[in-house]
């Protein structure tokens, strides 16, 4: 076995087997299965929880429509006639009998009004349900108080027909954009995630063996260049490994659902399979090339601290960067055209991010792809080999908080040790 | 044979090694002495080819030393280091891949080494369990585990009870045996007096004495007279030729310019009671590193 076999190996052993990752893992799982089946969940809970709210009608004609109304609004909420007094009422709510006290009057101008009371005024939807149903009876009441029929009324109310066609050959569908941007969001989200979890796990790593001394034995034995390496191939196959969990969890937590409900299962309803494979494609490639950006990026972080715990004042500006994709991908995806979002995208450590967006948005020319993909491959490779000269320096230096200062420090001392370089 | 030649380093304008040059032949044991911060570990690191000489070159058997050669060398760090999650196995077995050996040829070894250091019952614990001294020990079989041509061992015996000094101890002295270059440093002198035939004091980057124990001894020229009586002795710094004295317990020691003056010293004693105890002595090893590095250590 070679030794970088035997670095990543033992990086990816370490890793899976530690307790950590088994909970992480299990805990995603867990929370997949749990948004999938939101809907089954709640009906679990929600089953008999029926809302009753009690109704003084002072008109003495509006509760019907205002029941009909409801049943059709939400099914859950039940409107009562309450025949005893007001101050009755009011403390049969207090006593949690009813939910809440709807008093229904008449103003002046012969206009419904509506008083609502309940213990607190928190349950918004409930409210908003009850004010939604009254608002419409009140409309009902007014068109037929000027004459107007059902028909009339009809016509007022239904929406304008509007449709949307795109003229540019480089716009795609409503439709498609949408579905696009669920795909570049559920990239960014495992961006951030995959950044957040294996790039800090990387920098422990190597922090670790700094702060433990085992550094020296290790570069005696291996170089630093293959040790690096070994190292973040180590947790790319500890991220595949997890992402390939998740995604069978995934699966089956769909699948799960599908059974529950009876109904097209929640991959259907996003119509997620009509995604283009060649997008689905680009969305692995930009993932897979951001990761080792970002990978390479955090080792070489790694290399310059002491302490494990100087991982999380790398982590932060790093974490700044990954947020202002975000931003700007949520900015492109009003204006994928833009010539900001376009120059964006072909700064490194956004272009995971945002050409996946462009790619995904508009129907850029192959070359555009292909530009991005080249300049994503050649900062890996610049930042692999500043990275590789820094770990070689910065592996041997214990000192202060990371810094520029350090950084230079580091290199100045790859930089005397470059005749070894030849060796490697 | 170990060759050093002309070997300079610098860290900007600091000159960590000024100079050095050493040749040590197979199966030897060669000390390097010297104060902390006189460029021990940096020539440590220097011969390991972690760190390149700004001048002059380092090579193994006529081979400049790289990665292609790193599995020949064995290394115990000034720094222990060891991973504190991993069990001694996990441990052993990950760092003697890395000098390119096999599992079961680990597995062998580790046997060996364990049986040998009574500490066959730490195999599946966790190295943060064990206590300073048996992590030593892990450490020290990481090093020679791969059985290195050249081994190098920065202060191996610090931090280590007398008991598992002598286990150390042996183990080198087996490993010369079988034929092990070892270059070792340390600033318990002793230890350095007992085990090397060669040696050389380092001092602010720079070799201050250097070559055979015995002849180093005889040709720094000053011998120590140490003297027992049952009367007070410390007229005796007055004579000439005494150069320093030091007051034990129940005598003097003192340390002379010549063996002559011994004579002197033993003319002016005789009439003044009874004595119990009057020997000339070689010079310590230690009293050599003072004088050459011109401070106390330990």
């Amino acid at each position: 076995m070679s030794k970088f076999m035997t670095v990543m190996m033992h990086t990816y052993r370490s890793k899976i087997k530690s307790k950590p990752f088994l909970i992480t893992t299990l805990i995603t799982i867990g929370l997949l299965f749990v948004i999938t089946n939101m809907n089954e969940i709640t009906k679990m809970f929600g089953e008999d929880d029926v809302s009753k709210i009690g109704v003084i009608d002072r008109t003495g004609e509006t509760l019907p429509a205002l029941q009909t109304q409801l049943k059709q609004t939400n099914d859950d909420l039940k409107a009562e006639a309450f025949t005893k007094s007001e101050s009755e009422a009011e403390k049969a709510v207090l006593d949690g009998k009813i939910e809440g006290l709807l008093i229904l009057d008449k103003d002046a101008s012969g206009i419904i009004t509506g008083t609502y009371k309940a213990e607190d005024v928190t349950q918004q939807s409930l409210i908003a349900d009850v004010e939604l149903a009254l608002q419409q009876i009140k409309n009902k009441s007014a068109a037929e108080s000027i004459g107007l029929n059902q028909e009339q009324l009809a016509a007022i109310y239904s929406p304008v027909t509007f449709a949307k066609e795109s003229l540019s050959d480089s716009a795609k569908s409503e439709e498609e954009a949408a579905q696009v941007y669920i795909l570049v969001y559920v990239v960014l989200f495992f961006m951030y995630m995959a950044v957040m979890m294996y790039g800090s796990m990387i920098a422990v790593e190597v922090a670790t063996e700094k702060s433990s001394r085992v550094m020296e034995i290790l570069i005696s034995s291996v170089s630093p260049v293959t040790q690096m390496f070994g190292k973040i191939f180590g947790i790319v196959l500890v991220a595949l490994t997890q992402l390939a969990l998740f995604v069978a969890g995934g699966f089956l937590a769909v699948k799960l659902n599908g059974q529950l409900s009876g109904s097209e299962s929640i991959i259907n309803e996003l119509k997620l399979n009509e995604i283009p494979i060649s997008l689905i494609i680009y969305a692995l490639v930009f993932f897979i090339l951001g990761f080792f950006l970002y990978s390479t990026l955090f080792a070489m972080l790694g290399s310059l601290i002491s302490r494990v715990e100087e991982v999380n004042n790398l982590m932060t500006p790093v974490v700044i960067v990954i947020v202002a994709a975000f931003m700007i991908a949520m900015f492109g995806r009003e204006n994928p055209e833009s010539g900001f979002v376009a120059a964006a995208s072909y700064f490194p450590l956004f272009t995971p991010m945002l050409m996946l967006l462009r790619v995904g948005m508009l129907s850029l020319p192959v070359w555009e792809v292909a530009l991005g993909i080249s300049v994503l491959v050649g900062a890996i490779f610049l930042f692999a080999i500043i990275g590789a000269r820094v770990y070689r320096g910065g592996v041997l230096m214990y000192g202060n908080a990371p810094s520029l200062k350090l950084f230079k420090q580091a290199l100045l001392l790859t930089k005397q040790e470059k005749k070894n370089t030849t060796d490697v | 044979m170990l060759t050093i030649n002309e070997v300079r380093k610098q860290f900007g304008s600091f000159t960590a090694v000024d100079g050095i040059n050493l040749q040590i032949p197979k199966g030897e044991i060669f000390g390097l002495l010297g104060a902390n911060g006189a460029g021990k570990t940096t020539t440590f690191r220097m011969i390991l080819g972690l760190l390149t000489p700004s001048q002059g070159r380092i090579t193994w058997n006529d081979k400049e030393i790289s990665y292609e050669t790193s599995d020949l060398i064995g290394y115990l760090p000034e720094e222990r280091g060891l991973y504190p999650k991993l069990t001694v196995r996990e441990q052993l077995i990950y760092l003697g891949q890395l000098r390119g050996m096999t599992r079961s040829q680990i597995q062998e070894q580790t046997n060996k080494w364990l049986k040998r250091f009574g500490a066959e019952e730490y195999l599946n614990k966790k190295v943060e369990a064990l206590s300073k001294g048996n992590q030593q020990k892990i450490q020290f079989i990481a090093a020679v585990l791969h059985r290195p041509e050249l081994l190098i061992l920065d202060e191996p015996f610090s931090g280590l009870d007398p008991v598992n000094v002598e286990l150390l101890k042996s183990a080198v002295h087996e490993l010369k045996k079988e034929g092990t270059t070892i270059v070792f440093s340390s600033h318990r002198m002793e230890h350095v007096e007992e085990l090397c035939q060669h040696l050389c004091i380092m001092h602010r980057g720079k070799s201050v004495v250097q070559g055979n124990l015995k002849e180093i001894k005889r040709s720094f020229g000053k011998k120590n007279v140490s003297v027992k009586a049952d009367f007070d002795l410390t007229y005796l710094k007055d004579t000439a030729g005494v150069i320093k004295h030091r007051t034990t317990g129940d005598g003097i020691i003192l340390q002379v310019e010549r063996e002559e003056v011994a004579q002197d010293l033993f003319q002016a004693i005789q009439s003044k009671g009874f004595v119990r105890k009057f020997e000339l002595e070689e010079p310590s090893l230690n009293d050599i590193f003072i004088e050459k590095v011109g401070v106390v250590h330990e």
